[in-house]
């Protein structure tokens, strides 16, 4: 009977320090966005609100052209990874278990696998050849880098989507006569926007997330926002690095509340 | 006149071009730049640098050699190369380091979050979700922004006495181990929560009614059974840890190096392309070795727990 005092499940000090991790986890990032805010030149010392540091990085013109690069090409990337990704996962849902799946999903799946500075230095070392080959040196290069390592965070959420999806509407359909297109566009289509969706704001985030990859692969004057903060990281960092980190974590947190309801809605 | 048969085997046919046809696309992409440029990265390790960088085109293995070894210039004699060694063995303890800190802060915090109510679990889940997707440049910065000599960190400890002028963490082996564990917590939570929230609590409770202790029902219940999570958190960590050129390069200040600033400084001013292709590839191949290790265990854990 003494035994029914306490919480079977609760283990003592688990929730404190789960309240301390939660704790970590936020206090770096609140400082940061706190001090966006500050008046001085300082990034320690709070001399008063102000949004100077915000109107600074909106007239630096370096820092509206790289984002405007980074959005460009998150925005292409992850709509070619989108699609490639959803035809990729129909193909790996839809058949009968067949020799070949099993190597194709690890093949799908292989930029997870590699570290990103070794991909990065192998793209390094073939675009400098097919750059010294064509003298094309746009943002191509760029783009297809993003695109290959957008593909299996797109590919995750559409497969868990479809296999979660009930195989009979579409069998139905097929019964009644609906061309195998029909099909897709009626009712398999239809059902897989979410994931499709939740696939291309993954991969949109994680495109606009790269650091490592993008300061390889990128030619003279392609910054992105990241590289180009990271290049700014060596020097003396005012506020206006908070300003532009706020702006970027606002979005980014902004992209995840809406993919956290989407992905919600499903179950 | 078509025959049941035949109807079936040209359905087969179809199926097979479907299955191949549309993955063909994203297969393509993914050769081109990702698996395609790792074997040119193998033919690379093979050559002979070139005055500006680049290679010749010469076969060499020099570039294995240096891997871990070096040529006394004075006699001549090949000895082990320290300064390698000793990032290599950086690179692994950090990572090592980082992952059990991860474990055992990320597991009270994810068995807290899996015995919530099912409605507060999921707001928990976000609020471990939104640093997780906020970009690791930016979750680095915060780190160096809150450890720096005049940061929040130090003026804490010299407003409270426990020092009396701020202390450098910054740009030493302690910021790189800091930051990597704020970076990469999510990751060790995450697949430990999904192995606590499949978690049978009659077990615990059966544990309770045969007098067993907290201690002994944390040790002997619930460690055994989320195992397959612990594996998967620790690896998910493990790796990102050891292929780190970000987070190094922010809080080490370039002194403190890893492995992919290692790689990074021979495609730069080391211009030894070779040596970081071979340098490049022997961390792909700890990173696969650390993938099997974990393919291995999660099997054999899964065969254990049903």
């Amino acid at each position: 009977m003494a035994r029914s005092t306490f919480d079977i499940r609760a283990l003592p000090g688990f929730a404190t320090i789960a309240m301390i991790c939660f704790a970590l986890l936020y206090i770096p990032i609140l400082t940061l966005v706190v001090y966006a805010f500050n008046e001085g030149n300082s990034v320690a010392i709070w001399q008063g609100f102000s949004l100077r540091w915000f109107r600074q990085a909106w007239n630096n013109q370096q820092v509206i052209d790289a984002s405007i690069r980074s959005i460009q090409i998150a925005s292409v990337a992850a709509v070619i990874a989108t699609v490639a990704a959803t035809m990729a996962a129909i193909a790996t849902t839809r058949t009968r278990p067949y020799r070949g799946l099993t190597f194709k999903y690890a093949f799908i799946n292989q930029p997870l696998m590699i570290p990103e500075i070794v991909t990065a230095v192998a793209l390094l070392i073939v675009f400098a050849r097919i750059k010294v080959a064509t003298g094309y040196s746009g943002l191509g290069y760029l783009i297809a880098a993003h695109t290959a390592f957008c593909i299996p965070f797109a590919y995750l959420p559409i497969r868990a989507r479809l296999e979660s999806m009930d195989l009979t509407l579409e069998t139905a359909a097929a019964d009644l006569y609906a061309t195998p297109w029909k099909v897709f566009t009626r009712v398999t289509l239809p059902l897989l926007w979410p994931g499709i969706i939740a696939g291309l704001m993954l991969a949109f985030v994680i495109s606009l997330d790269d650091v490592v990859i993008t300061e390889f692969v990128k030619s003279g004057g392609q910054d992105t926002l990241p590289t180009y903060m990271l290049g700014q990281l060596r020097r003396v960092v005012t506020p206006e690095m908070n300003a532009i980190s706020t702006v970027f974590l606002a979005i980014s947190i902004l992209i995840v509340t809406v993919f956290f309801f989407i992905s919600r809605r499903r179950t | 006149m078509t025959t049941a048969a035949e109807i079936a085997a040209r359905a087969e046919k179809d199926d097979i071009r479907k299955r191949w046809l549309l993955s063909t696309p994203a297969l393509v992409i993914i050769f081109l730049a990702g698996i395609g440029p790792l074997l040119v990265v193998l033919i690379y390790s093979f050559l002979t640098p070139g005055p500006y960088g680049d290679v010749r085109w010469q076969f060499s293995t020099d570039a294995w050699v240096g891997v871990f070894l070096q040529r006394d210039i004075f006699d001549d004699t090949l000895g082990i190369a320290d300064a390698h060694l000793s990032i290599f063995l950086r690179s692994v303890w950090l990572s090592f380091l980082t992952t059990i800190l991860t474990l055992i802060v990320g597991f009270p915090t994810a068995y807290f979050i899996a015995t919530r109510s099912e409605k507060t679990q999921a707001l928990w889940l976000f609020l471990i979700t939104i640093p997780f997707w906020t970009n690791l440049l930016i979750r680095t910065f915060a780190v160096q922004e809150v450890i720096r000599n005049e940061g929040l960190l130090n003026s804490l400890l010299v407003w409270s006495g426990i020092v009396s002028a701020p202390v450098q963490i910054l740009y030493t082996d302690w910021a790189i181990a800091l930051g990597m564990i704020y970076v990469y917590l999510p990751l060790m939570v995450l697949p430990l929560y999904a192995s606590m929230e499949k978690l049978d609590f009659r077990l615990v409770e059966a544990g309770y009614d045969l007098y067993a202790t907290r201690l002994q029902v944390l040790r002997r219940i619930i460690i055994p059974l989320v195992k397959p999570g612990i594996i998967a958190g620790s690896i998910l960590v493990f790796i990102p840890s050891l292929g780190a050129y970000v987070t190094p390069r922010v809080l080490g200040g370039g002194k403190q190096m890893m492995l992919g600033n290692l790689i990074e400084l021979q495609f730069g001013a080391g211009r030894n392309w070779p040596l970081g292709a071979a340098l490049a590839l022997t961390l792909t191949v700890l990173v696969t070795v650390a993938l099997l290790f974990y393919v291995r265990y999660a099997a054999q854990g899964d065969r254990r727990h049903g």
